[in-house]
């Protein structure tokens, strides 16, 4: 190998690293979810459409940047607690494929809602990072994905931080850990639920602007939780520091796969690449990277 | 405003009483699968808005063609091709039905057994299955203007006009980047085919669906380094490819897109990583031409338009739409002249259709000069050898930056002809002669 | 009280056992065909019995068996390329290749199942998307499946059995509702038998289930294969009598989710609500479409229209999960339930 294919493996790797970090984007909104309620959102993706919509139709028309990002942010404050309301509290201690089967109907509501109230059309979004790559050591790196990468970083940290050191991030942990016990000590597990999807609703802003940046803001948006599921499944439902590292890997191995197992097969394995990993890593440990092991009682 | 108003109320009462001598008036009917929500709707409202602003346009200016107006109905499929069999089903009875425009392969395709037995032809301009082509075989199917391998070659040609001959080609790189699909995959050989005729290296590269994800493939462009890209693509999967090559400093004044990446729904979400990309088009965009300019007087000061947001009059599909109502409305207007002024039967507007030949001079008379080139339907080439331009985004809007080019039909031909001979054979249809053609169908 | 409740709702004895069947069959077989439009054939019969049958498949493997499938569009899928080219390359009787087909995706099913001797729950939800996208993308990419057919997209062949044509509307629709009958009530007997019964235990729990001496290994696997027989001849029924042409993109992910939607809103571990849930499935959206254009027809666009009913489809799933977990085939028993001791 010459020193440019050396060359050309680094920046498929970095590339690759890179785009894992919005995965992990996307998949960091399910853990949340998941942690506490045991719920696998799948209307996450539908939410991150409607939070992208909502912002660019409001910067489309003429409202100031940062307002339309608070406003998104009300919106989707206003939808977590719609949801915890009116879909959760009615489900509470039902099966968790039930809740899965809820959010499926769920995103069929968002989407058809941010359809109806935005309209159909494909929007452009600025969010004013240049996309001009620069070059560092003989490798190209994109300064958007590198800004995406620090953003992502800086709200991981701000929700550590929050889950740390505020009262509703200590019992937002207590929930995780055992549902029975923080009701027990009295716990409102229904406004810590509210709080949770409101911070899937954060989260998702935040991922829906920085993918819409990346697209375009349009109805396919919803489809970048294909890419989060085997994120998920590698890193373990429960865990961010998995949706992370299970980001990472699925974004340099399918991109690494594609460039040098690809042409093999005749390409276009990404599709499937991601769920093939994560599979045959599922069966060295069955419940991902970071995820909790399954107690089994009888 | 309401001086123009009342004149085009006047024009429609004259009209009324000049076309209205008997009791029933006489009506064509246009049944439309339209899809206006769903992954593509942003092509379905163009599309469809342009059909029925120029059918609108037809019954406001005219009164109809000689006298029979123009109806029709819709039903949403979201592109899904059940939904556009069940939206068939539903909209086959209505009277009067001249033809079907679906705007989507896959509906199209589970539309060709269905039609060819009821007898009313199939249009699918600009896309479709490429065999169509051959009237002999597929009798009700028309892929007017402009089919996959035509497109394909008009490509070439054009690459070709740019590096000064298609001589110039030896020697020259070329990757098409396509769309996961059978769509995507469609050209591959005819690609092929090209690239050893005129010498050039050709290099396809496969982006699985929905397209979002991309770096992989244009950091393998990049260490090709081609001459030319060549975008075969689909939805989302375009704004992201122009957004990846200037993530990885690719210059999109050396991509070239497709007829499905060629729209202003294609570039605009990817802001200004799109500004010099090229794309093919069988109708120039743009409302300078006589007949939109009638259709936004006639038809929107009439506040009767279809397209919500005006500022899309004009548009890549909304002028798709046009085009395609000139086609239809013309074919209906050919067989009329054959078979009379009334409400045709399926198969007399089949006979329109293959009879539909508009020289420069007729599309100018149409108030379509420069907005599409012309048309050339016979009984067995049923895609009219459409010609094709290329235009340039500029970060607002398209222009056209190429002559009108031919492409390499002679060439294809028999390519078209033995993929629907062995469609033929497999399904055991009799190849149509001349003189089927010319008569009507016996029931 | 306590008495009452215990009592009701009782299974069918008897000739009630026979009646209800009969009845329907009767409806199926003879006033169906006599009376039905074509657009009632083509557009919602045809689609419906073979949406049913998926469902069947699935409900044998989520509802009795407690795997959850996100795949099921795979193995019809495969289901329907196998039969194309059963039929093309050796031309076997149109009954032979539609058990061969479901053979075919069976086998590919106990492939994609052998996760599930490991992976529980969401885990192997997810992993059996890998079936759905590894499928979709081999039947596009190697175009010998289509017989190298440019555009990818094939035919279905004239359907025949013994010289007898069964290529109108009515046709296809008797070949599918026989098919749809023979496979419900092998169906039906399965889950009556010791291995029904292995399902359930399975399901309900794994750990006991091994103790008391189930197989879960072979049950689990012997669940996939015989879901994935079923919904790959379902596959054939959609892509031969009701579509009449085979794409890989027709069988996407969310036709999965369509045949779980109908699972779950029919009713889980009842044979019956797969039939119920498709027919609310079909049905339900063509009717809310209808009665919003005859209502507002004239003041919106069908876009709009069709927007809303993508929401009230969404709301009602939820509605439905929230008051009647146990699906319509519930709704439908206690109705019943209601109305006998109404009339009492």
């Amino acid at each position: 190998m010459d020193h440019n294919d050396l060359l050309f493996l680094v920046e498929v790797l970095v590339g690759g690293l890179l785009s894992g970090v919005m995965y992990s984007l996307v998949a960091i909104g399910f853990v949340l979810i998941y942690k506490t309620s045991g719920v696998l959102n799948f209307a996450q993706g539908a939410m991150l459409l409607f939070a992208a919509l909502t912002f660019v139709s409001l910067v489309e028309r003429g409202v100031p940047f940062v307002l339309a990002l608070l406003l998104t942010f009300a919106v989707m404050v206003a939808l977590g607690f719609a949801i915890e309301r009116t879909v959760l509290r009615p489900l509470v201690n039902r099966s968790p494929m039930t809740l899965f089967m809820a959010t499926l109907g769920l995103s069929y509501i968002i989407e058809g809602a941010a359809q109806l109230v935005w309209g159909t059309q494909v929007h452009a979004l600025d969010i004013g990072i240049d996309d001009v790559p620069f070059e560092l050591g003989g490798i190209l790196i994109s300064t958007f994905d590198l800004v995406a990468a620090a953003i992502a970083a800086t709200m991981v940290l701000a929700l550590s931080a929050f889950f740390y050191w505020t009262r509703t991030g200590i019992a937002f942990r207590a929930v995780a850990d055992d549902q029975f016990a923080a009701l027990a000590i009295g716990l409102r597990l229904q406004r810590i639920w509210a709080t949770v999807w409101t911070a899937a609703g954060l989260v998702a802003l935040v991922a829906g602007l920085l993918w819409g940046a990346r697209l375009g803001v349009q109805f396919s948006l919803s489809l970048v939780v294909l890419k989060a599921l085997p994120v998920l499944v590698l890193g373990g439902f429960d865990s961010i520091l998995g949706a992370i590292v299970g980001g990472l890997i699925v974004g340099a191995g399918e991109k690494l796969a594609e460039v040098y197992i690809g042409p093999y097969f005749g390409g276009g394995i990404e599709s499937w690449f991601a769920y093939v990993l994560a599979l045959l890593f599922l069966l060295v440990r069955p419940s991902g990277l970071f995820g909790k092991r399954l107690v089994e009682r009888v | 405003m309401t001086f123009l108003k009342s004149i085009t109320g006047a024009a429609i009462a004259a009209a009324m009483l000049l076309t209205a001598p008997g009791a029933k008036a006489d009506e064509q009917h246009f049944p439309l699968q339209s899809y206006r929500v769903g992954p593509y709707a942003a092509g379905g409202t163009g599309f469809f808005g342009g059909f029925i602003d120029y059918l609108n346009l037809i019954n406001t200016r005219d009164g109809g063609v000689n006298g029979v107006k123009l109806t029709w109905s819709e039903g949403e499929t979201q592109y899904e091709v059940e939904k556009g069999v069940e939206v068939y089903e539903r909209l086959k009875s209505n009277p009067g039905i001249a033809a079907w425009n679906p705007l989507s392969v896959g509906i199209a395709y589970a539309m060709i057994d269905r039609i060819t037995k009821d007898k009313v032809p199939l249009i699918t301009i600009n896309h479709g299955r490429t065999d169509s082509t051959d009237g002999r075989v597929f009798p009700y199917v028309f892929p007017l203007l402009l089919n996959p391998y035509s497109e394909t070659s008009g490509i070439v040609n054009y690459i070709a006009s740019k590096e000064g001959g298609l001589e110039k080609l030896k020697g020259k790189k070329i990757v098409v980047l396509y769309h996961g699909s059978p769509y995507g995959k469609e050209t591959i050989p005819i690609y092929q085919l090209l690239a050893e005729k005129y010498g050039f290296a050709v290099s396809q590269i496969e982006v699985p669906h929905p397209g979002n994800e991309q770096q992989a493939q244009w950091l393998q462009i990049r260490r090709e380094r081609p001459d030319f890209v060549v975008l075969r693509g689909w939805g989302v999967m375009n704004p992201a490819a122009l957004k990846t090559a200037q993530k990885v400093g690719f210059p999109a004044t050396k991509i070239i897109g497709n007829v499905w990446s060629n729209s202003e729904e294609d570039v605009l979400p990817a802001g200004e990583a799109a500004i010099g990309y090229t794309a093919i088009t069988t109708q120039a965009s743009g409302e300078q031409y006589p007949v939109v300019q009638e259709i936004k007087k006639v038809v929107y000061d009439a506040a009767k338009g279809n397209l919500e947001d005006k500022s899309r009059i004009g548009s890549v599909y909304h002028n798709l739409g046009i085009v395609n109502g000139i086609l239809n409305v013309e074919a209906v207007r050919i067989a009329q002249e054959k078979f009379g002024h009334r409400t045709l039967s399926g198969d007399e507007v089949r006979w329109g259709f293959e009879h539909l030949q508009l020289d420069p001079t007729r599309v100018a008379a149409l108030g379509a000069k420069g907005l599409f080139h012309s048309i050339n339907v016979t009984w067995n080439n049923h895609e009219g050898d459409g010609y094709v331009t290329f235009q340039q985004w500029d970060g607002k809007k398209w222009n056209v930056v190429s002559d009108w080019i031919a492409p390499d039909w002679a060439l294809l031909r028999p390519i078209i002809e033995k993929s629907s001979e062995a469609y033929a054979a497999e399904k055991g249809i009799k190849i149509r002669t001349a003189e089927e053609a010319g008569s009507l169908a016996s029931n | 009280m306590s008495v009452e409740t215990l009592s009701v709702p009782t299974a069918p004895t008897g000739w009630k056992r026979i009646v209800w069947p009969l009845a329907l069959l009767t409806l199926a077989y003879v006033v169906v065909p006599l009376t039905a439009s074509s657009y009632l054939l083509e557009a919602i019969l045809l689609p419906f019995l073979a949406l049913s049958l998926a469902a069947v498949g699935l409900n044998l493997l989520t509802g009795y068996c407690g795997q959850l499938s996100l795949g099921s569009a795979a193995f019809m899928a495969v289901g329907a390329f196998a039969a194309y080219n059963i039929n093309l390359r050796i031309g076997l009787p149109l009954p032979l290749t539609l058990i061969l087909s479901g053979l075919t995706a069976a086998a590919l099913g106990t492939v994609f199942g052998l996760p599930s001797l490991r992976l529980r729950g969401f885990y192997l939800a997810v992993s059996t998307l890998a079936a759905q996208f590894f499928v979709q993308w081999a039947l596009t990419k190697f175009s010998w499946f289509s017989n190298d057919n440019p555009s990818g997209v094939i035919d279905a062949p004239a359907l025949r059995i013994v010289g007898i044509d069964f290529d109108d509307a009515t046709g296809r629709y008797m070949l599918s509702l026989t098919v749809v009958a023979l496979l419900t009530l092998l169906s039906w007997r399965l889950v009556c038998s010791a291995t029904g019964r292995n399902f359930i235990a399975v399901r309900d729990n794994e750990t006991a289930a091994r103790v008391i001496g189930v197989p879960v290994l072979r049950t689990k696997l012997l669940a996939f294969a015989i879901s994935s027989f079923i919904i790959g001849v379902a596959g054939v029924l959609w892509a031969f009598t009701y579509l009449r042409t085979v794409e890989p993109a027709g069988f996407n992910l969310d036709r999965s989710f369509q045949i779980l939607f109908i699972v779950i809103i029919g009713g889980l571990a009842t044979i019956r609500g797969a039939f119920v849930g498709a027919a609310f499935i079909v049905i339900f959206p063509l009717l809310l479409s209808r009665l919003g254009t005859s209502v507002f027809g004239g003041v919106f666009d069908s876009g709009v229209l069709d927007m809303s009913q993508r929401i009230v489809l969404g709301a009602l799933i939820i509605v439905f999960l929230i008051v009647e977990p146990k699906g319509i085939a519930a709704l439908l028993d206690r109705s019943a339930t209601a109305l006998i001791r109404w009339r009492r």
